[in-house]
């Protein structure tokens, strides 16, 4: 074995193990939310928890069903919010606006990514908040609040990688497009985007990600009561500002209830993201 | 994210970038620094009692306070360490029951079973019920108040005959506030689950102040020109109406020992009765106390 290769193979040894690291990272943390939250859920029984909806912990009444549909609601606002307005940003930039323009607006977006949460619930919370309840009516501090702000906190992950995903889409498609007599119009819903869906795709799952994870600018505009809302201009309370919410003081069965949210949360976020990764590969399929 | 280029050939040390999003990056050396960090920290929260330190813990209410006295006291003593710590009331408590803290803090009265603590009342608290400053109401009973926060009152019509929304803020479960206030003016009755919940005093005050409709409590400390801190029973939330006990919403803020006081934490606490200390509690919104040493059997 010369050093080279010695060396070479060190650094392979290396890489693995911090690779590995990583990995055992995440399996300690699932063993010890799963360790901690489990045992209460079992103690109370999984359908008091799911289909609960009293949440009174200090009183041993731990219903979660208005913070799962709360975390729901809020994820499929953020959706309808920050995807049309995302895709159309991203089409716009890449298919109709100037190149100049387009390499200056595209890392100012991305910039956007790297404002802090609590920004944009200080923002949510002194213009949004009062804005809803002036015209709207209601407390202004609801699921219509959390809903902008985080499809706003998605915008940068869905138009960056929907940009970079149009933009791997060949030119000769469009080419052949426009000289079949296509407009340009058609030729972007009719054959840019069907090629780019993928991409597309994996942006509005990771945006998806980041709603149902997004804590610190819900607690700030969403009001957090824990119930189920009857309007989008009620107060709603997801599963991760129960957490964030109550943790400070919780003790004893307080806490590991709360344990038992992150179990929940986790048990979605893989749902949702199994459901999404399915989808996307069957479409790949046809 | 732009894909990285690839490059044919990899030189393992020639500084090539990786492609990660520039704004997440940790070196592992800022990592391990941190690691370092944290283990120094870490043994410094869990010091016993050696001669010259003191550990203060439980009610989070009174934590804030008593991080200022501890630090006066520290410049008065040096070589001396006050550690305070939260936790709650009811593990402060147990945390002196335990001896895992020398004094304990209890926002709330002791209950039978933990009377064989020696308790010492420091500061007494109130509780304010607030509303935005614009709002016509000067006074409620305890008994509407109940209602409103129960869901049962909805709208202010039956106070101001305006047919608005009640906005109802409270505190989370679990904090000591809403503690004071479940006891005081709850009862067995529970919070309306359509209330609004926020994480601290400041943005219970906060959410009241902008939003007309709203009402809620803080501790009386915290009210400022902002809010409306209204009447209960027709008695306004004044230190004289505190002091003669006819302002019902009330909490004492307690010094716990296991045995009597002796060394160290007792002076601690002489400290914290002195008029020094007791001044400072009154330019801070608490109320200070007569140096009332009580001890239960």
């Amino acid at each position: 074995m010369t050093p080279l290769e010695r060396n070479d193979r060190l650094i392979r040894i290396g890489l693995l193990m911090i690779a590995l690291s990583a990995i055992s990272i995440l399996a300690i943390i699932t063993v010890f939310i799963f360790e901690q939250g489990t045992p209460i859920m079992f103690k109370y029984g999984l359908k008091s928890f799911l289909l609960g909806r009293d949440w009174y912990p200090t009183e041993q009444s731990f219903g979660l069903l208005p913070m799962i549909v709360g975390s729901l609601m809020v994820t499929a606002g953020a959706l309808i919010i920050g995807v049309p307005l995302g895709l159309a940003s991203a089409i716009f930039l890449t298919e109709f606006s100037h190149r100049r323009l387009t390499r200056i607006l595209k890392p100012v977006i991305e910039l956007l990514a790297g404002i802090p949460s609590v920004v944009y619930g200080f923002i949510g919370l002194m213009f949004l908040v009062p804005f809803i309840r002036e015209n709207f009516g209601g407390p202004g501090l609801s699921v219509l609040a959390a809903s902008i702000i985080l499809g706003i906190m998605i915008l940068p992950t869905v138009i960056s990688i929907a940009i970079d995903s149009i933009r791997a889409v060949p030119d000769s498609y469009r080419e052949g497009s426009i000289a079949l007599g296509a407009t340009k119009w058609q030729t972007v819903r009719l054959v840019v985007l069907p090629a780019a869906r993928s991409g597309i795709v994996a942006g509005i799952i990771l945006g998806m990600g980041r709603a149902i994870g997004e804590t610190m600018a819900v607690i700030m505009v969403a009001g957090n009561a824990a119930n189920i809302p009857d309007s989008i201009l009620a107060p709603v309370r997801t599963l991760t500002s129960n957490i964030a919410l109550e943790m400070a003081y919780a003790g004893g069965e307080h806490r590991e209830a709360l344990f038992a949210t992150g179990v929940i949360l986790f048990i979605i976020i893989m749902i949702l993201n199994t459901l999404a990764n399915v989808t996307t590969a069957r479409q790949r399929r046809k | 994210m732009r894909q990285a280029e690839e490059k044919p050939e990899h030189r393992p040390g020639s500084g090539e970038k990786f492609p990660f999003f520039p704004l997440f990056k940790f070196s592992s050396g800022s990592i391990i620094f941190i690691l370092l960090v944290a283990l120094l920290l870490f043994p410094s929260c869990r010091q016993g009692k050696s001669g010259h330190t003191i550990v203060v813990a439980g009610s989070t209410s009174i934590q804030p306070f008593a991080d200022k006295w501890a630090e006066v006291f520290m410049e008065k003593r040096h070589g001396v360490v006050v550690d305070v710590q939260g936790g709650g009331s009811s593990a402060g408590i147990q945390a002196v029951r335990t001896g895992a803290a020398d004094i304990g803090m209890s926002s709330r009265e002791l209950r039978d079973d933990e009377k064989e603590l020696y308790e010492i009342e420091v500061a007494r608290d109130g509780l304010a019920i607030i509303v935005h400053p614009g709002n016509p109401v000067d006074s409620l009973t305890i008994e509407e108040v109940k209602s409103i926060f129960i869901g049962e009152i909805t709208t202010w019509e039956k106070f101001t005959g305006q047919k608005k929304a009640i906005t109802v803020v409270v505190r989370e479960e679990g904090s000591g506030t809403r503690g004071a206030f479940q006891e005081m003016v709850m009862g067995k009755s529970r919070i309306s689950r359509k209330a609004i919940v926020q994480d601290s005093n400041g943005t219970v005050r906060e959410i009241v102040s902008r939003d007309p409709n709203a009402i809620g409590f803080i501790s009386l400390g915290l009210v400022n020109e902002s809010v409306k801190a209204l009447a209960l029973n027709g008695v306004k939330p004044t230190e004289e109406a505190i002091l003669n006990r006819e302002y019902r919403l009330v909490r004492p803020f307690l010094f716990l020992t296991k045995e009597a006081p002796s060394g160290l934490v007792k002076e601690f606490i002489d400290f914290v009765l002195s008029e020094e200390i007791q001044e400072l509690i009154h330019k801070e919104g608490l109320i200070p106390v007569r140096p009332i040493t009580r001890s239960g059997g």
